[in-house]
């Protein structure tokens, strides 16, 4: 499969770090098209500095930033992002929410008032497979947080973006509705083909949903280890009790631990 | 609902309850209506001089409307401006808050240098007295945006007008209604002092002119009416911020 994210030897400090001290550095990850790939490591490690890079919010001081084939110099407009705060508009309906990224990006924003009627069926559709279905006529505030995160991922699916970010996005849920996401992600990255980059700090997660796991260490960033994640899919929640799970999630954890220590 | 039905008369209760304390202290003590007439000789005043009260009351709501409005948009415009840029921003905050220190009734002769007197001065000292609180108030909603959501709006290739239309202006809107709320009552108190020094018509104007005289009932009774305006104008303000911002009152913290 060829190589979708390419970020080569990358260090990258941000203009407002007092210390100067590189969130990332000689950063170097390959990611290949329709891959979904885990991002783990200790807190602070640069991991949403990662994601800024690959979707082009921030521009690396070294090395370069290649997505779909090309160097990345501007906000790459092929990314879905959703993130551990749903971040929904309270103004809007659930459903205008799912809509809003259609009045920015093209070829959408200027076909969105002439078909409306097609990419609501679109949002509608969407909404049915996280399980929402019905309930776009009402208001975020009226959701619980859950559902909330569920409409996010919508959000960052429906202008059917190649490349879809999550930063955490279930860390603030309940373990139950945690799972319940897990297979959510798990369908909606077997039904859309879409190149995905989940920012986590649960290793049972990444062990969970990703083909492939990157390990970064502390501050400033790198990838100390990659390891793939050979579970044939579709795969049950039930893998996650069994011993050859257990002993990954366990591996991920001294790995981890020795990025930590070694900070 | 009992509550609620409390919550609907309070406001009548405390009003007449507090005017019918005025006028007791006034009959037990026996006050002068030089020093402090009775509510009864108030709205006897008022009815005495209500063709004069009507007709420059009417000349200072539509002044204090007028520099309200031109408030509102030079707010709105100036608010949108400082909150979307961290430059401009910072740059013009010192100029704002030496300008909005400077008490308006000092610059009123300055706008008689310029404009003559007449209906400018109230308008513009009304404007000048109320844009502040909406310039802070739609800058700071546009310029505290959620990170996350301009991230998720960048990354589709969102321009900053974009972001600012979209979410900033949206979301700085409860934050614009209830600036409002506070302007109208400072427009009434610009126009007023308007009036007094640079104009020949309106409440202002009509108080100068009755203290110079003595004729303390009219002074009050003026006084009166400028209030009543006030909480009319306010409630509309109110009014208004409920229907168009109702998304943000779901607050279960004040029931």
């Amino acid at each position: 499969m060829p190589v979708f994210v390419d970020i080569h030897n990358v260090t990258h400090v941000y203009a407002r770090a007092e210390d100067g001290v590189p969130a990332v550095e000689n950063l170097t990850i390959r990611i290949n098209e329709g891959e979904f790939a885990a991002i783990v490591g200790p807190s602070g490690c640069g991991k949403s500095t990662l994601m800024k890079l690959a979707t082009g919010l921030q521009f690396p001081r070294e090395g370069t930033v290649i997505v779909d084939g090309k160097e990345v110099g501007a906000p790459v407009k092929l990314a879905g992002m959703a993130f551990q705060n749903p971040t929904m508009l309270p103004w809007r309906t659930t459903l205008d929410n799912i809509l809003l990224p259609l009045e920015i990006v093209e070829p959408h924003r200027s076909r969105l008032r002439r078909h409306k009627a097609e990419y609501v069926a679109k949002a509608e559709s969407l909404l049915e497979q996280v399980g929402l279905k019905g309930q776009g006529q009402k208001f975020p505030w009226q959701l619980s947080g859950g559902m909330q995160q569920r409409a996010s991922l919508c959000r960052a699916l429906i202008h059917e973006p190649k490349l879809l970010m999550l930063d955490e996005p279930f860390g603030a849920l309940d373990s139950f509705t945690r799972e319940e996401l897990w297979c959510v992600m798990r369908d909606l990255h077997a039904a859309q083909k879409v190149t995905i980059i989940l920012v986590t700090h649960d290793l049972r997660e990444a062990a969970f949903l990703a083909d492939r796991i990157f390990c970064m260490s502390a501050r400033p960033g790198r990838i100390v280890a990659e390891r793939e994640v050979t579970f044939p899919r579709p795969r049950d929640l039930e893998i996650t009790y069994t011993p050859e799970f257990s002993e990954l999630v366990h591996e991920l954890r001294g790995r981890i631990a020795q990025a930590r220590k070694a900070a | 609902m009992k509550t609620k039905n409390q919550l609907a008369i309070a406001p009548w209760i405390f009003t007449i309850g507090f005017f019918v304390l005025w006028e007791l202290a006034c009959r037990v003590f026996n006050i002068s209506s030089f020093i402090l007439p009775a509510p009864s000789t108030i709205l006897f005043a008022v009815w005495e001089y209500r063709t004069q009260l009507t007709y420059h009351a009417f000349h200072t709501l539509w002044m204090t409307l007028a520099g309200f409005g031109l408030a509102v948009v030079f707010g709105l415009l100036l608010g949108m401006v400082l909150g979307s840029s961290r430059l401009i921003n910072a740059g013009s905050y010192p100029l704002l808050v030496g300008f909005n220190s400077i008490p308006k009734v000092a610059v009123v002769p300055i706008l008689v240098f310029w404009f003559g007197v007449g209906w400018v001065p109230p308008v513009l000292t009304a404007f000048l007295i109320s844009f502040f609180p909406i310039v802070v108030n739609v800058a700071t909603g546009i310029a505290t945006v959620e990170p996350e959501m301009e991230d998720v709006l960048r990354a589709l290739g969102a321009s900053k007008k974009d972001i600012v239309f979209k979410v900033g202006v949206p979301r700085a809107m409860p934050y614009f209604f209830g600036s409002l709320k506070v302007a109208i009552t400072l427009a009434y108190v610009g126009s007023v002092i308007g009036e007094q020094n640079a104009s020949n018509v309106g409440i202002g104007n009509l108080l100068t002119r009755a203290s110079a005289a003595f004729e303390v009932p009219l002074v009050w009774a003026s006084l009166l009416v400028l209030a009543v305006l006030g909480v009319i104008m306010y409630a509309i303000t109110a009014y208004a911020e409920r229907s168009m911002t109702g998304w943000a009152q779901r607050s279960q913290m004040a029931a």
